[in-house]
């Protein structure tokens, strides 16, 4: 009896300011909304829009800043603080004309004084290196007027606007000293606060220039440990949570919508193609051959997916080409080739895979089954994702690999680099002279057209020669509860928060 | 005859019991590789997560692959890797404690505080370094195991040689001019057994599970070979999905690990 007072009234004193807060946000009325963002990892590298460097921080940060040009769900470049921009007849100079009006989260306007110092910092000009490799480029930042400002290049590069747009290059006031901490930009949402390891917070930015966010609050919340993520979609903890796996949403309750997109990635076994026998197309076409995209789709995701041939993605539409047909299931074939090769038994290699990638993992146990029909032996590695970056990615110790390979920034370039032969992320030492010589006619090409049928080529290129066994653009599920709606897709790694809404509203 | 034996088991139960569960569970396992009609790789997309039926026993996982099949191959990996591991630690185990049990002095002196240092490790870690050492696999993990199960049998085994040398059968075997050796092996070692079997079915039993977690971490056994770890930790992404295939797993890890624990406690009553 008594241990049950003494419940209740612990309950009692739980509950009090439980009430008394719902109190205090229940005053702005209907204003109030919120919603609860489940996020894998918390935003450890840097709040500093110019040092963050993992996907999941600049993702989030999206929301927070913007750069005089931002990308927009159609992968196109979109005016953000600047209103336009022209390019000088040489290529040399681009200026840029400010936005009037738009103001930082702590309510100063952004002047050209600000933008000079953010992309001076931004290109490593002042201080820390530059986490954009292009930006070495810039020759000087000139401020030209009030809402003037031009930067001036070294060389002319047609893929400059695109790293403008990059999260690395947003604006920031000159007057904050402490960005890494103290996160001030102009995007739709301010930053409030962060627990570590627990949760950050967002706050709608009443002044902001363009379309206002919808939601007033949003709540960033870890879950780093992948199994409790439905757990917490269930309980109703979390509203949302992006990049989920079939698995996990045929776990969910009803009262979650499963918005289908993709990764904007191409997942492949990628293959060293100076180890034996990968310097061999024909090796490498066998193996095109016999493996069966479509079953890996249906094992490893119930079909969701989009099969590619090439390294680019389908959302890349201005320089996609379908080539996903090149190497229809033959496995006949598939051993003619072998045998042509001088390997009329089969052979044996590893697939390196790194561990914390679940799909990945999936994906090489089902290829490695496929591979025994024709007598290839395709033993599977684990490794911890640092040992991959490591040993694999930098040091190209390895035979082959699956892994999704995604582009940096919104450029056909981001994807296509890496196979020239010299080129310093060349990590599948791919080494073909007709591919190097393509490559280098992307520069002198005089109109857009005539660039993105070069970029088509590179691709039918890769195709032909089976660079890698290219499986897919990995189907992405988003979980979003049923009270709101409004989630984008975007063609990078983005998460726009700024357009969900209640449903109601 | 019924009588004497009851009167045995009710002397010792835990060895006998420990002998029903250890033989049912190698009787499963050889039943599941000889007899099961299906590859434990084999992979299916018509039997995706089928359920509980005459032509699949347990069901299946992920890929469609048979659950039965794959567990017995499974339990056999990994006791394959428990043994392997149990061999090597109780070899060279024996090996060092017979020789620093019976000299002492400088080389027990060096050889025990190198053995202090590997026991100061926990031993999951330890193996994990050398798993980055020589790289993951079967064979791999049993060396690594291996390696971090010699340092508690050369205690063990150094113990009872300290215990002996200095025995009245051990004096006679030398003044009768038996060589070193032939003390420590022939005249010594077996009188070390009573001690050193119950810890080689623990220290069995510890394998097993060692096995398991370095493979439910990822650093054990590869895909797609099977192994009791490597399945629990594939089971983990489809607990609401499909809870036998963890359940299944688990049971399976929980009663070799009864079975052979019993057992040991059973070997050290009679001893």
């Amino acid at each position: 009896m008594i241990k049950r007072k003494i419940v209740t009234l612990a309950m009692c004193v739980t509950l009090i300011p439980a009430v008394a807060l719902s109190a205090c946000s229940g005053d702005k009325g209907d204003e109030s909304s919120k919603i609860v963002v489940g996020i894998p990892q918390d935003l450890e590298d840097s709040l500093d829009p110019h040092e963050a460097v993992a996907a999941g921080t600049k993702e989030i940060l999206f929301n927070v800043y913007e750069g005089l040009l931002k990308p927009d769900e159609t992968g196109n470049l979109v005016p953000a603080v600047a209103k336009e921009y022209s390019v000088s007849d040489d290529g040399l100079v681009y200026s840029f004309v400010l936005r009037d009006g738009v103001k930082f989260h702590n309510g100063k306007e952004v002047t050209a004084e600000d933008v000079k110092y953010s992309i001076e910092k931004s290109a490593g000009m002042t201080g820390a290196e530059s986490l954009i490799a292009p930006f070495s480029n810039i020759k000087e930042v000139n401020v030209i007027s009030k809402d003037q400002i031009d930067i001036v290049l070294e060389e002319s590069d047609i893929d400059f606007p695109a790293y403008i747009a990059n999260l690395n290059a947003s604006i920031i006031p000159k007057s904050n000293n402490k960005p890494s901490t103290n996160p001030i930009g102009t995007g739709p949402y301010m930053y409030v606060s962060r627990s570590p390891q627990e949760n950050i917070i967002l706050k709608k930015f009443d002044s902001y220039w363009g379309t206002p966010a919808n939601i007033e609050n949003v709540t960033l919340k870890v879950i780093p440990n992948a199994d409790s993520i439905v757990m917490n979609l269930n309980g109703g903890a979390v509203d949302m949570f992006a990049r989920l796996t079939v698995t996990q949403t045929k776990q969910l309750a009803k009262n979650f919508n499963i918005l289908e997109g993709e990764m904007n990635l191409v997942q492949a076994v990628y293959l060293n193609h100076a180890v034996k026998p990968f310097d061999n197309v024909d090796v490498c076409r066998a193996l095109s051959y016999a493996v069966d995209v479509d079953n890996v789709l249906e094992m490893t995701s119930d079909g969701k997916g989009f099969p590619v041939g090439s390294s680019m993605f389908p959302a890349f539409k201005k320089y996609y080409v379908d080539l996903s047909d090149s190497y229809p299931t033959d496995m006949e074939k598939a051993k003619e080739l072998l045998a042509e090769a001088g390997y009329p038994d089969g052979f044996k290699f590893s697939i390196t895979v790194p561990s914390n990638y679940q799909p990945h993992i999936e994906a090489a146990q089902v290829i490695s089954q496929q591979l025994k029909q024709i007598g290839v032996t395709a033993d599977i590695k684990l490794v911890e994702w640092n040992t991959w970056l490591s040993d694999v990615y930098a040091g190209r110790n390895y035979e082959a690999t699956l892994i999704g390979v995604d582009a940096a920034s919104l450029t056909a370039t981001a994807m296509l680099d890496r196979f020239v032969s010299d080129a310093p992320n060349n990590f599948t030492n791919y080494n073909n002279s007709e591919y190097d010589e393509l490559y280098k006619k992307v520069y002198t090409a005089k109109t857009d057209d005539e660039r993105i049928e070069i970029y088509k080529e590179l691709q039918k290129n890769l195709a032909d020669n089976a660079a890698n066994i290219y499986i897919q653009d990995m189907a992405e599920f988003v979980a979003l509860s049923d009270k709101y709606d409004g989630y984008v897709f975007y063609p990078m790694y983005i998460q726009d928060l700024a357009k969900i809404r209640l449903k109601d509203q | 005859m019924m009588r004497a034996f009851v009167f045995r088991f009710k002397k010792n139960p835990e060895l006998y019991i420990g002998i029903l569960i250890t033989v049912f569970v190698i009787v499963l396992i050889l039943a599941g590789i000889l007899f099961s009609p299906y590859d434990p790789d084999e992979m299916d997309a018509g039997a995706k997560f089928a359920g509980v039926s005459s032509s699949h026993i347990m069901g299946c996982d992920n890929f469609g692959r048979d659950l039965f099949t794959r567990l017995t191959s499974g339990a056999a990996t990994t006791l394959l890797v428990a043994l392997g591991t149990i061999a090597i630690g109780v070899g060279v185990g024996t090996v060092i404690g017979a020789f620093t049990g019976y000299y002492g002095g400088a080389v027990d002196e060096v050889l025990m505080r190198f053995n202090d240092a590997v026991l100061a490790f926990p031993s999951i870690l330890l193996a994990l370094v050398f798993i980055s050492i020589f790289g993951s696999g079967t064979w791999k993990v049993i060396i690594s195991l291996g390696i971090v199960f010699v340092p508690s049998f050369a205690r063990i085994v150094r113990s009872e040689f300290m215990r002996c040398k200095n025995l009245d059968y051990v004096r006679s075997a030398r003044l009768m001019g038996a060589k070193d050796l032939r003390i420590m092996f022939v005249h010594i070692l077996p009188n070390t057994l009573t001690v050193l079997m119950p810890s080689t079915v623990i220290g069995f039993n510890n394998a097993v599970l060692a096995e398991a977690s370095m493979s439910f971490l990822g650093i054990g056994v590869q895909p797609p070979q099977s192994s009791l770890g490597r399945m629990l930790s594939d089971a983990q992404a489809f607990l609401f999905m499909s809870p036998a295939y963890a359940v299944c797993t688990g049971c399976t890890i929980a009663l070799i690990v009864l079975g052979f624990s019993l057992l040991g406690d059973g070997l050290k009553k009679n001893a």
